[in-house]
C-alpha cells in the first residue's frame, strides 16, 4: 500500500497533561480496506489516541489527518468521513433505535436516509427492535445499535474501541464477520483497539502495540509473536504490558 | 435540525418534560393573579394591578422559559451522556447552539400560550392593554433568555454536571435587580448599577412607562435592545471559549468516558 492511500495519518502526536504524558510521539498511517489493532495496557493511551482522532481532544504537538484533512484546521470534512463505536459511548437511551439512527444520520448529512436506516436494521438484524428506547436493550444489543450508528455515512475511516467487549462469543463472531466484510467492500480504514488477542488475530491486518503512550511494536497479528521469542499474540501482550525493556525496545 | 428533531421526539415521548413547560408558569398566573384582583378590590389608587403584577410575572416568566428551553436542551446531552456522540460529528458549535435556540422558541411559544389563554380564561387580562408597545420588549426579554441559557451552558459544560442546580435560580437571582414589580429607583445605588448592565431592567421600566404614562419609549427599548445583543455575542463568545478549554483538556471526552488514557 502506498502512502497516497491512507485514510488516516497521524504524525508525531503527542498529549501532556501538567507533568504526565499521556501520548508520546506516536505516529502511523491506517490505509483503505486495512484494519488496524490498536492494542496495549490500561492506561497505554489507546483511548486518548481515538479522542485525538476524533477531534474532542486537542493534541499539545503533532498532527492527525483524515483524508488530507487536518483534524483541528478541517474538522467537520475529516468528520464528515469517519465514524465511531466505543462502549463508553452509547447512543442516548430516552430514544428508540429509529430515532436515533434518524439523528445521527441528518447530523452526517446521509442521503436517502430511510432506506439507508432500513439497510442497516437488517444488516445488524435490528429490525424487531427499531421502535425500542436504547435504554432498554441488553449491552449486546447497545452495541450493534452503536455499530448500525457507526456505518450510517459509509465511513472511510472507522474507529472501534472495544467493539465486541459487550458481546457473547456467537454475537461476536457475527460482528466481525460484518465489520470485515465491510471493510473489504468499502473504501474505508478500521482502526480497532480491543484486549481479545484472539479477536484481533482474526481481524486485523495489523497492530499497533502500545505502552505508556508510545508505540513499541508494529506487525503483522499472525507473524508478530514469533519474531519476539513468543508464542501468542496474548503471551506478547503481557509482556509488553509487564516488561516491555525484556523485548529489546524503548 | 437535527438537534430540534431529538428535542421534539424526547417531548413526544414523556409528559414530564412537556408538564414543566406550563406547570410552573400556570401556579404564578393563578397567586399574582389573586393577588392582583385582590389588590384591585382594596385598593384606593386607582392602579390596574392587573396590568403591574399579573403582567409583570407573564413578562419574567417568558424569559425564565426561554432560558429554561435552551438549559433544559442541553442538559439533555449531559444526561445522556452524549457529548462525545455530537461532538466527535461533523456538527459545528453554530449549529449545535442554533438546536437549542430554536429549540427554545417552540418550548417558550407553548409557555408563553399557556399563559396568555389562563391570564384571559382566569382573569380577563389579555397583552392588548399594553398596545403593540409590548412586542418589541417581549423580543428583547427573548434575546436576553437566549444569552442567559447560552451563557448557563457553557458554565455547565466548564463545571460539570453537578453545577446544573447553579442554572435553574439564575432567572430568581436577577429578579431583584431588574424592576419586575418596582421601579429601578425604589433600589439602593449599588443595586441601581447593577440593574443598568441587564437588558430586563429597561424592558420592565420600559413596560412600567406604558402602563403609567401611556407612554413608549424608544429609548429604553434601544439601549435594552442593544445590551441584548450584547450578551448573546458574549455569551456564544464564551461557550466557544470554553468548548475550546474542554477539547484541550479532554473535559468532553471525560463527559463521557469518565477517563483519558
Amino acid at each position: 500500500m502506498t502512502t497516497a492511500q491512507a485514510v488516516l495519518s497521524v504524525q508525531s502526536l503527542h498529549k501532556v497533561y501538567g507533568s504526565v504524558t499521556a501520548v508520546d510521539g506516536v505516529s502511523f498511517d491506517v490505509h483503505t480496506n486495512e484494519i488496524v489493532g490498536l492494542l496495549g495496557p490500561n492506561g497505554a493511551g489507546k483511548t486518548t489516541t481515538i479522542n485525538m482522532v476524533l477531534g474532542v481532544l486537542e493534541p499539545t504537538s503533532g498532527s492527525v489527518s483524515i483524508e488530507g484533512n487536518d483534524i483541528m484546521k478541517s474538522r467537520r470534512r475529516a468528520l464528515e468521513r469517519t465514524n465511531f463505536a466505543a462502549v463508553y459511548a452509547p447512543l442516548p437511551g430516552n430514544l428508540t433505535v429509529e430515532q436515533n439512527l434518524r439523528i445521527f444520520g441528518m447530523i452526517y448529512c446521509v442521503r436517502d436516509l430511510s432506506a439507508r436506516i432500513q439497510e442497516l436494521l437488517r444488516e445488524f438484524d435490528l429490525e424487531r427492535l427499531r421502535k425500542v428506547k436504547c435504554g432498554v436493550l441488553s449491552s449486546g444489543e447497545q452495541t450493534r445499535v452503536s455499530l448500525a450508528k457507526a456505518m450510517l455515512n459509509r465511513p472511510h475511516l472507522l474507529l472501534l474501541d472495544e467493539p465486541t467487549a459487550s458481546l457473547d462469543p456467537s454475537a461476536a463472531k457475527d460482528i466481525r464477520a460484518t465489520i470485515r466484510e465491510f471493510a473489504t467492500k468499502g473504501d474505508v480504514g478500521i482502526l480497532w483497539t480491543s484486549h481479545n488477542m484472539y479477536e484481533v488475530e482474526a481481524v486485523c491486518n495489523r497492530v499497533l502495540f502500545l505502552s505508556r503512550g508510545k508505540i513499541l511494536l508494529e506487525g503483522n497479528p499472525k507473524t508478530l509473536p514469533s519474531e519476539h521469542g513468543k508464542s501468542t499474540l496474548e503471551d506478547l501482550f503481557i509482556t509488553i504490558a509487564r516488561e516491555p525493556l525484556t523485548l529489546g525496545v524503548s | 435540525m437535527a438537534i430540534v428533531l431529538r428535542q421534539l421526539y424526547l417531548l413526544r415521548s414523556s409528559a414530564a418534560r412537556v408538564v414543566p413547560l406550563f406547570a410552573w408558569v400556570a401556579v404564578d398566573i393563578l397567586l399574582w393573579g389573586f393577588i392582583s384582583k385582590y389588590l384591585n378590590t382594596v385598593a384606593s389608587t386607582g392602579l390596574n394591578f392587573f396590568s403591574i403584577l399579573l403582567g409583570a410575572i407573564l413578562l419574567e416568566d417568558f424569559f425564565t422559559r426561554v432560558m429554561h428551553g435552551v438549559t433544559t436542551a442541553f442538559l439533555e446531552d449531559v444526561w445522556s451522556r452524549n457529548f462525545l456522540n455530537f461532538f466527535a460529528s461533523p456538527l459545528t458549535i453554530g449549529e449545535y447552539l442554533g438546536g437549542l435556540v430554536i429549540t427554545s422558541i417552540g418550548t417558550s411559544a407553548i409557555g408563553l400560550g399557556v399563559m396568555l389563554a389562563l391570564a384571559g380564561a382566569a382573569f380577563g387580562f389579555s397583552f392588548a392593554v399594553y398596545g403593540v408597545a409590548f412586542l418589541p420588549f417581549l423580543v428583547v426579554l427573548f434575546i436576553t433568555g437566549i444569552a442567559f441559557g447560552i451563557f448557563a451552558t457553557a458554565m455547565v459544560l466548564r463545571l460539570g454536571p453537578a453545577s446544573e442546580w447553579f442554572v435553574w435560580p439564575i432567572p430568581a437571582m436577577i429578579s431583584p435587580f431588574v424592576g419586575v414589580f418596582y421601579p429601578v429607583a425604589t433600589l439602593p445605588a449599588w443595586m441601581q448599577y447593577v440593574s443598568k448592565m441587564l437588558p430586563l431592567s429597561y424592558v420592565f421600566e420600559g413596560m412600567r412607562e406604558v402602563v403609567s404614562h401611556g407612554t413608549f419609549s424608544a429609548a429604553m427599548l434601544f439601549i435594552g435592545g442593544c445590551i441584548a445583543i450584547l450578551y448573546v455575542v458574549v455569551a456564544c463568545w464564551t461557550f466557544s471559549v470554553v468548548h475550546k478549554y474542554a477539547v484541550r483538556t479532554g473535559l468532553i471526552a471525560r463527559y463521557s468516558a469518565e477517563s483519558v488514557g
